[in-house]
């Protein structure tokens, strides 16, 4: 995978993950086109498209749309998957994921993706194990916080 | 679960509830400046939270680069959660164009061997997201330890690090490869997943480690096997690696698009590794039936992937044509531009007259941005299989009509290639065309198709015995009437003007009515303000008022013109003629004496001749003396032999061939025409044609008469200019009057010998 995105109807972004090397000027010029392309397209449209020399694979879920660049070479049925397994399990997480949670926790979802996958690639195929990690890596960053008495304020938390 | 401090929060709702771009962009300002201001001298304990909100700002789009150094500072800091936002930072801020990157190198290479499993994870995978390549090298060795550790956890990140790795940096390959054998006996998921991609990775990269995986397919079957088995929901991309080992493809559950994702992912590897023709068959079987399936992503992959099959199993491929047809009509425009592609790749012998039905159908109907692909498919495909000419003129004559802008600029001389070519069609073609024409002269390539044949075939058009058509009696004057309107709108190209004015000179020949409606035009234009217009209309003009009597055989019937061979331009043949005579001086009388005479009379710059400046040095003298001066001069070409090319009925035509060596460029060719017959040859006229690349110059002819029984043979001289070398060819036609009758020859000078031009 090359990247992914995430923006909403009116086209803000809520997340970007970047696999290639580019500059800001050229991610942001990317992101604004691709954003509009995606944006044009109808409902019943199919997930796939042809942009540039990329293939594109998105799907809306609620407000959000879920946008992957993938190879030629790569499955675009198993991107749809992809996206898919990173909805799940931020919805695992956030208890029934709306837009807003990612909104006020993109450093969360940030976390989760790169649990998922790795250098563009899916590094676990488990949800479980990939929840499990997450769990453990707020554990530690609550023991840590605790330790040092910051004047952290605990928000609320979500059981999962 | 820590949620980030509520001043984060709190930023995110005061944005949120900024009401217009300005007030968003002012309190943004404010915070950074809070940021910043924290950066220097506040709470080190709260720094990750400014940066969390930092890393919002930036999403936004707002500059963030001032926070490059607090993720240095903070991934060196030893609470975890200052690594967590400080690595999430740098993924986000840092890449590898700014040097700084580089300076997190060496707290990556710490928490690497630092054994906190959550910080080797984030610090793997900045690594692979960001890592530039010197970063790869540095730490490549710190990578392949972590292969080897007991925790899957950090296992599944060093292994796809490694991917990482040997994509930015292709030696490590050698590094990477030994341990793979050994990751292959894994159970866990992540860590076989992770290790199959590097597989092929390194596969794709190297050869020697293609062979070296061979081994391990048997392996990789097995493997395959049992997650087939268990019933795993399958997350695995698997591609083999020169083996058949799908037949397992066939039992999965296609309901769930997880097995439809795994049933293509089998195609595609079907497609990639040389297998045996059945599993290819199996595979457009498996392609046809996603073609059928309701959920359109489907049968969008399958109609991709069928377009690369229809090379290599074409006959495989046809047998799907229909569902493909139908895909046409879809309104999802990716699919059907694949859908369109497809179809046209699927055209053969012997569907072509109902594929093209359909695609006539669709072109009618499809998104403008479609059309011209759509256009020319059409054309092409029509061109490569048309069954009749006929058929070939109709097909493309209805997508002139339809989509006549879309066409390439080729299509138009195709087409008026193809008429005349088809003797039999010319009075079918241009009553068609006409009739088009007078419906719409807005399509500027039907316009010029059908202006050019008007013109050529205007005679056939009165003539009014066709079979099929309706008998419409055509009167002259509408088809004048019809060709100034097309002179006269706004909508013809200027091309297409030069088109309908040639198509009204040449019916200036071909009507039986009298010509002054034609001659107004003409006139009129010759003060038109387009320069190429004018000079046409003017040229035109002359012709009438001086040169009457050769206007009927300057007008006549082109020639078929022979695409891809000499380009012989008509139209500039039969400008360049009109205009050499409309320019004549008074021809200088060639001796009727020997070649070398001739050859002195050109060594001595003769200048009569015309619009192209002398060619050789016009100093009589030197050029004599060059020539007398047998012993310094280098010695003349061996003289090139005489050419036969023409006879009938005693008359006889002689080519004899001149080249200087001082201008290799410039090639003289004198023909001679002989009569040895009873009776006299009247009337004799010679015209020549030649490649674009080369330039023509006739001289005017000795005379037009050879008296019979050997009588004074007449000579012509064509000066040839080839600076390029290109190969000679050459058509003469010919007109004259023998035995009281007219005769008229055109033919290519075949056997021109290799001197005349190389």
């Amino acid at each position: 995978m090359q990247f992914m995105l995430l923006f909403s109807r009116q086209g803000k972004l809520r997340l970007q993950k970047w696999y290639v090397p580019l500059s800001d000027k050229e991610k942001k010029k990317i992101t604004r086109e691709l954003v509009q392309t995606v944006l044009a397209r109808k409902p019943k449209m199919c997930s796939f498209l042809e942009w540039r020399d990329l293939k594109i694979v998105y799907k809306r879920y609620a407000s959000l749309y879920f946008c992957c660049a993938i190879e030629d070479q790569d499955n675009e049925l198993i991107t749809l998957e992809i996206i898919h397994r990173y909805v799940e399990l931020l919805d695992k997480y956030f208890g029934s994921v709306c837009e807003l949670d990612i909104i006020f926790n993109f450093e969360k979802a940030y976390f989760i993706l790169d649990e998922f996958l790795l250098g563009g690639e899916v590094q676990e195929t488990s949800k479980k194990n990939v929840l499990k990690a997450i769990e453990q890596a707020d554990l530690l960053q609550e023991k840590t916080e605790t330790m040092y008495h910051s004047k952290s304020f605990i928000g609320y938390k979500k059981a999962y | 679960m820590v949620v980030p401090s509520l001043k984060l929060q709190d930023l995110i709702e005061e944005i949120r509830g900024a009401r217009t771009q300005a007030q968003e962009r002012e309190v943004i300002q404010k915070e950074c400046a809070h940021i910043r201001a924290s950066f220097r001298d506040g709470d080190p304990m709260l720094r990750h939270q400014q940066l969390a909100k930092l890393l919002y700002v930036h999403m936004l789009g707002y500059p963030a680069h001032f926070g490059q150094m607090e993720c240095l500072k903070l991934i060196a800091s030893s609470r975890f959660t200052d690594k967590r936002v400080g690595y999430l930072g740098a993924m986000l801020l840092l890449d590898e164009r700014h040097d700084a990157h580089l300076l997190i190198t060496n707290s990556i290479k710490n928490d690497l061997s630092q054994g906190i499993q959550p910080v080797q994870g984030l610090a793997l995978c900045t690594l692979s997201t960001m890592g530039s390549a010197e970063m790869c090298r540095d730490l490549a060795t710190e990578v392949e330890k972590l292969l080897l550790q007991p925790s899957p956890y950090v296992r599944k990140k060093a292994i796809l690090t490694a991917v990482h790795m040997i994509r930015k940096v292709p030696e490590l390959s050698n590094v990477f490869l030994p341990p793979c054998a050994k990751l292959l006996h894994e159970r866990h998921h992540g860590i076989l997943l992770g290790t199959v991609t590097l597989i092929t990775e390194l596969c794709e990269r190297s050869p020697e480690a293609l062979r070296h995986f061979r081994k391990v397919v048997p392996q990789l079957a097995q493997i395959l096997q049992t997650l087939v088995t268990t019933g795993y929901s399958t997350e695995h991309s698997i591609s083999g690696v020169n083996d058949p080992f799908l037949q397992v493809a066939t039992n999965t559950d296609t309901s769930r698009n997880a097995g439809n994702a795994v049933l293509f992912e089998t195609v595609l590897t079907i497609m990639d590794i040389r297998s045996t023709a059945g599993l290819r068959v199996l595979a457009v079987n498996i392609l046809g039936r996603f073609l059928h399936n309701s959920d359109r992503n489907i049968r969008y992959v399958a109609l991709t992937s069928l377009l690369r099959l229809v090379q290599s199993d074409h006959s495989a491929v046809q047998r799907h044509r229909p569902t493909v047809v139908e895909c046409l009509q879809e309104t999802d425009a990716s699919l059907s531009r694949r859908a369109l592609e497809l179809s046209l790749a699927l055209v053969n012998g012997s569907n072509v007259r109902a594929m093209m039905q359909e695609l006539q159908a669709f072109l009618e109907s499809c998104p403008p941005d479609l059309r011209a692909d759509c256009a020319s498919g059409i054309l092409l495909a029509a061109e490569r299989f048309a069954p009749t000419k006929r058929w070939h003129i109709d097909t493309i004559l209805h997508v002139l009509t339809t989509a006549g802008t879309h066409v390439r600029d080729d299509a138009v001389a195709n087409l008026t290639q193809l008429i005349g070519g088809a003797q039999e069609l010319h009075a079918y073609s241009v009553r068609r065309l006409y009739n088009a024409l007078a419906e719409d002269i807005s399509q500027q390539p039907l316009v010029q198709v059908a202006a050019w044949c008007i013109g050529e075939y205007g005679d056939l058009l009165l003539e009014g015995n066709f079979e099929e058509i309706e008998p419409l009696q055509v009167e002259e004057e509408e088809v004048l009437a019809l060709l100034e309107k097309v002179l006269q709108s706004h909508m013809s190209l200027p091309a297409t003007r030069g088109y309908a004015l040639t198509a009204l000179m040449k019916l200036s020949t071909r009507l039986r009515g009298d010509n002054n409606r034609i001659r107004q035009v003409v006139s009129i234009y010759g003060s038109c303000l387009d320069m190429e217009l004018q000079q046409r209309a003017v040229e035109y003009d002359t012709l009438f008022r001086k040169y009457d009597h050769m206007r009927a055989a300057i007008l006549e019937k082109m020639p078929l013109v022979e695409r891809g061979g000499p380009q012989v331009d008509e139209e500039a043949k039969e400008r360049k003629e009109a205009a050499q005579l409309s320019e004549v001086a008074p021809a200088p009388t060639e001796s009727q004496a020997s070649q070398l005479l001739d050859l002195l009379d050109l060594l001595d710059g003769a200048s009569g001749n015309a619009q192209h400046p002398p060619l050789l040095d016009p100093s009589p003298g030197g050029a004599l003396v060059h020539l007398l001066d047998l012993p310094c001069a280098p010695p003349p070409p061996a003289p090139i032999p005489d050419l036969k090319v023409f006879e009938r009925e005693g008359v006889q035509l002689n080519l004899s061939f001149i080249r200087s060596p001082e201008n290799p460029a410039l090639l003289l060719i004198i023909i001679t025409a002989t009569n040895s017959s009873e009776s006299d040859v009247t009337h004799f006229i010679c015209q020549a044609a030649v490649p674009k690349s080369l330039q023509l110059q006739l001289q005017a002819p000795s005379g037009n008469t050879v008296p019979a029984r050997g009588g004074l043979p007449i000579t012509q001289l064509f000066r040839i200019l080839n600076p390029n070398k290109a190969p000679l060819r050459l058509k003469l036609r010919l007109t004259y009057n023998h035995f009281g009758q007219s005769v008229q020859e055109i033919f290519e000078v075949n056997n021109l010998p290799v001197e005349s031009w190389q």
